[in-house]
C-alpha cells in the first residue's frame, strides 16, 4: 500500500477526541464517526496498572480463546422448561431448615427489609411460623439455614426466596444437560412475596398456586413434553419484550402454548379458568422462566479456566455481587446501590428506594434485558426514558461484550444480535458499567414495589474479580 | 471578594467541555472568575499564578476535577460552583441519551465504520500513542493532534507507519487538508495543485490561507508536527508525506514548511526531492537560503514568500508583481509607524508578542531579528534568550501560549483564549510596553467566536494604558468565523489589524526601529 493511494479514496474518518473536528467534517460532508472517548479506566491508576498485569498474564494463558469457549457455550446452550417439583426434592443441596434467596450469600441480621418481609412470608407459608413476630425469631434463631439461589442452581427474583415446600419450574439445557431452576412468579403487582410483602392475601395467593396452579402447569409440560425457552425469547424480542422488565410478548407466547395443554389436562372448568386467567393477569409470569433459562445458559459456561467472562450478577439488596467464568465459584462483592435512574410511583421517592436486589440481573448476564433494551422502546417510555436512550444504552453494552447473541436479536439495529458475554476487563478498561433494567421494591418490608428503573452494575466487584484472576492465574 | 474551591474526585470531563462550562457561568453576576481543570501539575501551576490554588486543592490528582470560584461573596462562590456541576451534568446526560449514538471506543467506532482509513486523535498525550497504535494495526492513517506523547512511543508510532506505507501526522499536528476535508485546525482552502508539507502546524494555516486568497488552490496540505524533523525521529512523518505528494499526480508543485530541522534530516529530504521533478518551494525558518538551495529546492524568506512563491509556479504569475506589492505595503507600512511611534510615551519600549501560533512566534522572532535583534522567549531562537518563567515577560518578549506549560490538561490556545486574554490585560498595565502584539488563527476546530472572546479585553487593555495594538490574522473569508469581518470588527477597536504574520511583524519592526529600540 502506498501512503498516496488515500487521495484517491473516499474518506472514512474516525475522530477520537476533540468533538468539534468533527463536527468541522459534518459540515463540510465528510464521513466522520466520532468516539465519545474517556481515558482507559476513567483515568483510573490502580485499575490501569491492573490491566497492565493483565496484559502479562495474557502472554502466558489464552485468555481470548477461553473468553471464545465460555461465549459459545453460552450461545449454544439450549434452555427447555421441562418440569415442576417442590424445592425440596430437585434443588440439590436444599434441606428442610434452608431458605435460598437471591444474589451473594448474607446473613439473616444483615438483610434489607424487602428481604427479611420474603424470609418472613415464606416461613409463615411453610408453617414454621404463624405471624411476624414469630417468624423473626425463627430467622434470627440459627436455625434457618440461609444460601445463594446461585449456588443451587436456580434463581429468583427480587427478594428471591424459595423455601422447601415451594414449587419450581425445572429446566433443562439440552445442549450440555445441567438444570436449573426458579420458583413461580407470585402474580399481584404491587404486594407479592417476592418484594417483600407477606399479608395474608400474599401466603394466600402462594398457597392457591401450590394448590392449583402448581399441578395445572406440571400436568401441561408433562403433556407437551417440554417448552422451548430460548425460541419464546427470541421471538418475543422481536415483539417489544427485553426480557428482563417487559415480558408481555413471551407470557403471551407462554399462554398460546400452555392454554391447550391446560384444557387438555385440567379436568375442572373453574380451575382452568382460574390458571388461565392468572397467567392472563401476570405479565410477569414469564420473567422466573427467562432468568432460569439465563442461568441454565451462563452455568454451562461456569469454570473455563481463563475466562473472564462474568457468569452470574446478583443482588441480595445488600450487596451487589458477581461471579466469572474462570474464577470458580467465588463471589466479588459490593455495596448495593439505590438504581440512579428510577421512576416511582406516586408518592414515593427514592428516599423509600431499597438498594438494587435480585437474581434477575441474570438477563444481563446473558445478553437480555439492559442489553436488549434497544427492542424495548415500550418498556423504557414507561420509565419516561426515550427510544433513543434505549438504543443507545443497547450500542454501549457492545463494548463491554465478548460477541453477539446468534439467536437473541434486535430488529432496530438491522437484527444485529444481542451484546452477550459480559467481559470484565472490558468493563475496567472502558469505564462503562453494565446497564440492568430492574423494580425497585419498598425499603421496609410488607409494602411491595415502588417503581422500576435502571441500576448500574458497581465497577468495584468488577475491579475486585480482576484481583482475584491476576493473582490465580500469575501463579501458574 | 471571596475564593471557594472543591475537588470532585472520579468524574471525567474534557478539557473543552470544562472550557466551555466555566464560560457560561463567568457569565453569573457575582462571578468574577470561574475555573474548572483537571489537577494536573500544568493546571495547578496555572491556578497558583492567578492565586486561586487554595491550599485543600493542592493535592488534585490528574483525575480529579478542581473547581474554583472567585466572588462578591461567598454565597456567589457556592451558587458558582453548584452551577458548574450542574452544567457538567446537564452536558454529561445530553452527550450520553439524547443524541445520536457514539460508541465509546476506536473498535465501536470501526464497527460503524468498517472502512475507515483515517483517524484523528487529539486525546491527551499520553493515550494518543495508544489510540494511534490500534488505528495503524487496522490499517488506517493516522493524524495526532496531541501533544506530550511519550518519546519512545512517538518513535514506536512514527517506524510502523513508515514501515507500513502509512501516513502518520503527529504527534502534535495540528493541521491537515486531505483530498478537501479540514483536519483539526484547518482553513477553508481552494482545492488546487499546491501540495504542502508541514512540520509546522499555524505555519500551514499561514501559508495555504495566503495561497487561497491569492487565488491558488490546495491538492493536499500535510502536517507532521514540529518534532518529527528533530533528529530523534528522523523526519520519519515527513519523509513520508513527501513521498506521497511527489506520487500524487494532483500535486504539480510541492511546497515545505519547518522550523529549522536537524541537519541530518534536511540532507534525507534533499535525498527525496532528487526524485521528483515537481517544483519544491521550502521555507524553513531561520535556515540560510544558501544551505536550502543546496538541496536543489526554491528557498522562501517566510511563509507569505512560500506562498507567493508557490502561487507564482501555480499559476505563472511572475514573483516580481508580488514582490513589488510587497514593497509598496512596506511603504505605506513605515509611514502610518513613524506616525504612530510619536505618540509613545518615553517609557514605553519593549515589544509584547503573545501567540496562539507556534510557528507564527517562531516568525515573528526570526524576522524582528533584523530590527531589533534577539528577543526573550518561552521558545527563543537562542537558548540564552529563554525566559525565566513565561508567566512574566522581560523587555521584548515573545510568548507561544502553545507549549506544553500552557496546554496540558488545557483546550489548545487557537480554542480557549482564556490564559492569553488575561496575559494581554497584564501587559497593557505595564507603562513599559510599546506594542502588544497577537495573532488570531481561526479556521475549521478553533474558536468559533473570536471576536467576542477579543473585543471586550482589547478594549480593557485600551483602559489600562496606550499601547499600540497590532493583530494578525491567519485565516481565509470562507472560513466559518469569515477572516474579512472579523478584521473589520478588530479593526474598530483601534487596533492594527493585518493578514500577513511577516508584513504585521515588519510593521512592529518600523514601529520599534522609531523608537529606537
Amino acid at each position: 500500500m502506498k501512503p498516496s493511494d488515500l487521495f484517491k479514496q473516499k474518506l472514512e474518518i474516525i475522530n477520537i477526541g476533540l468533538k468539534s473536528f468533527k463536527e468541522s467534517l459534518d459540515k463540510t460532508g465528510f464521513d466522520a464517526v466520532n468516539v465519545d472517548w474517556k481515558p482507559p479506566a476513567g483515568g483510573d491508576v490502580e485499575i490501569i496498572q491492573m490491566l497492565d498485569k493483565f496484559e502479562e498474564i495474557k502472554k502466558k494463558i489464552d485468555v481470548d480463546s477461553a473468553n471464545r469457549e465460555a461465549f459459545n457455550r453460552l450461545i449454544s446452550s439450549k434452555p427447555k422448561l421441562v418440569g415442576m417439583a417442590k424445592a425440596i426434592d430437585v434443588i440439590p443441596g436444599m434441606k428442610k431448615n434452608m431458605i435460598l434467596h437471591a444474589g451473594p450469600p448474607i446473613t439473616w441480621d444483615r438483610m434489607c427489609g424487602p428481604m427479611k418481609g420474603a424470609v418472613i412470608g415464606s416461613l409463615i407459608f411453610e408453617g414454621l411460623a404463624k405471624d411476624e413476630k414469630e417468624a423473626e425469631e425463627v430467622a434470627s434463631s440459627g436455625e434457618i439455614e440461609f444460601s445463594p439461589c446461585h449456588e443451587h442452581q436456580a434463581v429468583g427474583p427480587m427478594a428471591g426466596v424459595i423455601s422447601p415446600s415451594m414449587s419450581v419450574y425445572i429446566i433443562e439445557n439440552e445442549t450440555f444437560g445441567n438444570k436449573s431452576f426458579s420458583p413461580l412468579n407470585d402474580e399481584g403487582f404491587v404486594k407479592s412475596l417476592r418484594m417483600g410483602a407477606f399479608t395474608p392475601e400474599v401466603i394466600e395467593r402462594l398457597k392457591w398456586m401450590e394448590k392449583i396452579f402448581y399441578p395445572a402447569i406440571d400436568r401441561a409440560i408433562k403433556y407437551l413434553g417440554s417448552i422451548d425457552l430460548k425460541i419464546i425469547i427470541a421471538q418475543a424480542l422481536h415483539m417489544g419484550d427485553e426480557a428482563h422488565s417487559r415480558h408481555k410478548a413471551s407470557t403471551s407466547l407462554l399462554f398460546r402454548i400452555l392454554a391447550p395443554a391446560i384444557l387438555r389436562t385440567t379436568s375442572d372448568p373453574l380451575e382452568v379458568e382460574q390458571v388461565l386467567i392468572s397467567i392472563d393477569k401476570n405479565d410477569y409470569t414469564f420473567l422466573n422462566l427467562s432468568m432460569a433459562a439465563a442461568k441454565a445458559s451462563l452455568d454451562a459456561a461456569r469454570n473455563i479456566k481463563g475466562s473472564t467472562m462474568v457468569v452470574a450478577m446478583a443482588r441480595n439488596g445488600t450487596e451487589f455481587g458477581i461471579q466469572v467464568s474462570g474464577l470458580d465459584n467465588e463471589w466479588f462483592t459490593a455495596k448495593a446501590e439505590v438504581p440512579p435512574n428510577a421512576l416511582y410511583f406516586p408518592n414515593y421517592s427514592a428516599e423509600d428506594a431499597n438498594p438494587d436486589i435480585g437474581d434477575s440481573a441474570i438477563t444481563e448476564t446473558s445478553g437480555l434485558g439492559g442489553f436488549a433494551l434497544a427492542c424495548a422502546p415500550t418498556f423504557i417510555q414507561f420509565i419516561r426514558g426515550t427510544a433513543k436512550d434505549a438504543i443507545n444504552k443497547t450500542m454501549s453494552m457492545y463494548e463491554i461484550t465478548i460477541g453477539e447473541n446468534n439467536v437473541y436479536q434486535i430488529p432496530y439495529l438491522n437484527f444485529r444480535g444481542t451484546p452477550t458475554g459480559i467481559d470484565i476487563k472490558l468493563v475496567l478498561e472502558k469505564g462503562i458499567q453494565p446497564y440492568i433494567d430492574t423494580a425497585i421494591a419498598h425499603k421496609k418490608p410488607n409494602i411491595g414495589i415502588i417503581g422500576a428503573g435502571f441500576a448500574i452494575a458497581p465497577l468495584e466487584v468488577f475491579k475486585k474479580a480482576m484481583v482475584s484472576f491476576i493473582n490465580k492465574y500469575s501463579q501458574v | 471578594m471571596s475564593i471557594k474551591g472543591i475537588l470532585v474526585k472520579g468524574k471525567y470531563y474534557d478539557s473543552v467541555t470544562l472550557m466551555l462550562v466555566t464560560k457560561e457561568v463567568k457569565k453569573l453576576e457575582g462571578i468574577e472568575d470561574a475555573v474548572a481543570v483537571m489537577g494536573t501539575i500544568q493546571n495547578k501551576s496555572i491556578l497558583k499564578a492567578s492565586g486561586l490554588l487554595l491550599d485543600e486543592l493542592k493535592d488534585a490528582k490528574d483525575s480529579e476535577l478542581i473547581i474554583v470560584i472567585k466572588g462578591i461573596n461567598e454565597k456567589f462562590c457556592e451558587e458558582g460552583i453548584k452551577k458548574i456541576q450542574e452544567f457538567l451534568e446537564e452536558k454529561k446526560i445530553t452527550t450520553e441519551e439524547s443524541i445520536e449514538f457514539e460508541p465509546k471506543s476506536f473498535e465501536g467506532a470501526l464497527k460503524i465504520l468498517p472502512k475507515a482509513n483515517l483517524a484523528i486523535i487529539s486525546v491527551s498525550g499520553q493515550y494518543a500513542a495508544i489510540e494511534a497504535m490500534k488505528a495503524l494495526k487496522k490499517g488506517l492513517h493516522v493524524m495526532i493532534f496531541s501533544d506530550n506523547v511519550p518519546h519512545d512511543k512517538t518513535y514506536e508510532i512514527k517506524k510502523y507507519g513508515r514501515e507500513h506505507g502509512l501516513l502518520v501526522m503527529g504527534p502534535g499536528c495540528g493541521t491537515a487538508i486531505i483530498n478537501g476535508a479540514p483536519l483539526g485546525f484547518a482553513n477553508a482552502v481552494n482545492r488546487g495543485n499546491i501540495g504542502i508539507v508541514s512540520a509546522a502546524g499555524t505555519g500551514l494555516q499561514e501559508v495555504s490561507s495566503i495561497i487561497s486568497n491569492l487565488g491558488g488552490g490546495i491538492s493536499q496540505a500535510l502536517g507532521t508536527g514540529g518534532i518529527d524533523v528533530k533528529k530523534e525521529y528522523q523526519g520519519m512523518s515527513f519523509l513520508t508525506c513527501l513521498e506521497a505528494l511527489i506520487d500524487d499526480p494532483e500535486t504539480e508543485i510541492i511546497t515545505l514548511i519547518s522550523k529549522p530541522p536537524d541537519s541530518e534530516v534536511l540532507k534525507n529530504i534533499g535525498e527525496v526531492i532528487k526524485k521528483t521533478s515537481k517544483p519544491v518551494i521550502a521555507c524553513f525558518l531561520g535556515i540560510s537560503s544558501e544551505i536550502i538551495k543546496e538541496l536543489g529546492v526554491i528557498p522562501a524568506r517566510d511563509l507569505e514568500h512560500a506562498a507567493l512563491l508557490s502561487v507564482s509556479f501555480s499559476k505563472g504569475i511572475s514573483m516580481e508583481i508580488f514582490e513589488k506589492e510587497i514593497e509598496q505595503k512596506n511603504k505605506e507600512l513605515k509611514e502610518i509607524a513613524s506616525k504612530i511611534a510619536k505618540e509613545l510615551t518615553i517609557e514605553q519600549k519593549y515589544f509584547r508578542g503573545l501567540f496562539q501560533g507556534g510557528t507564527l512566534a517562531y516568525e515573528t522572532q526570526v524576522i524582528l531579528k533584523d530590527f531589533i535583534g534577539n528577543v526573550y522567549s518561552n521558545v527563543p531562537l537562542d537558548p540564552s534568550y529563554k525566559l525565566e518563567d513565561s508567566w512574566n515577560s522581560k523587555e521584548n518578549s515573545v510568548i507561544d501560549f502553545g507549549e506544553e506549560e500552557f496546554t496540558v490538561g488545557r483546550p489548545h490556545p487557537q480554542i480557549d483564549y482564556e490564559l492569553r486574554n488575561k496575559r494581554i490585560i497584564i501587559e497593557a498595565s505595564d507603562p513599559n510596553v510599546a506594542i502588544i502584539y497577537f495573532d488570531v488563527v481561526i479556521g475549521y476546530g478553533t474558536n468559533p467566536n473570536p471576536a467576542e472572546d477579543l473585543i471586550p479585553v482589547i478594549k480593557k487593555a485600551k483602559e489600562k494604558g496606550n499601547a499600540i495594538f497590532i493583530i494578525t490574522v491567519t485565516g481565509t473569508d470562507k472560513d466559518p468565523q469569515n477572516k474579512n469581518n472579523l478584521m473589520k470588527m478588530l479593526n474598530e477597536t483601534g487596533a492594527y489589524v493585518l493578514d500577513r504574520n511577516s508584513s504585521a511583524t515588519r510593521f512592529a519592526g518600523y514601529i520599534l526601529k522609531e523608537i529606537g529600540g
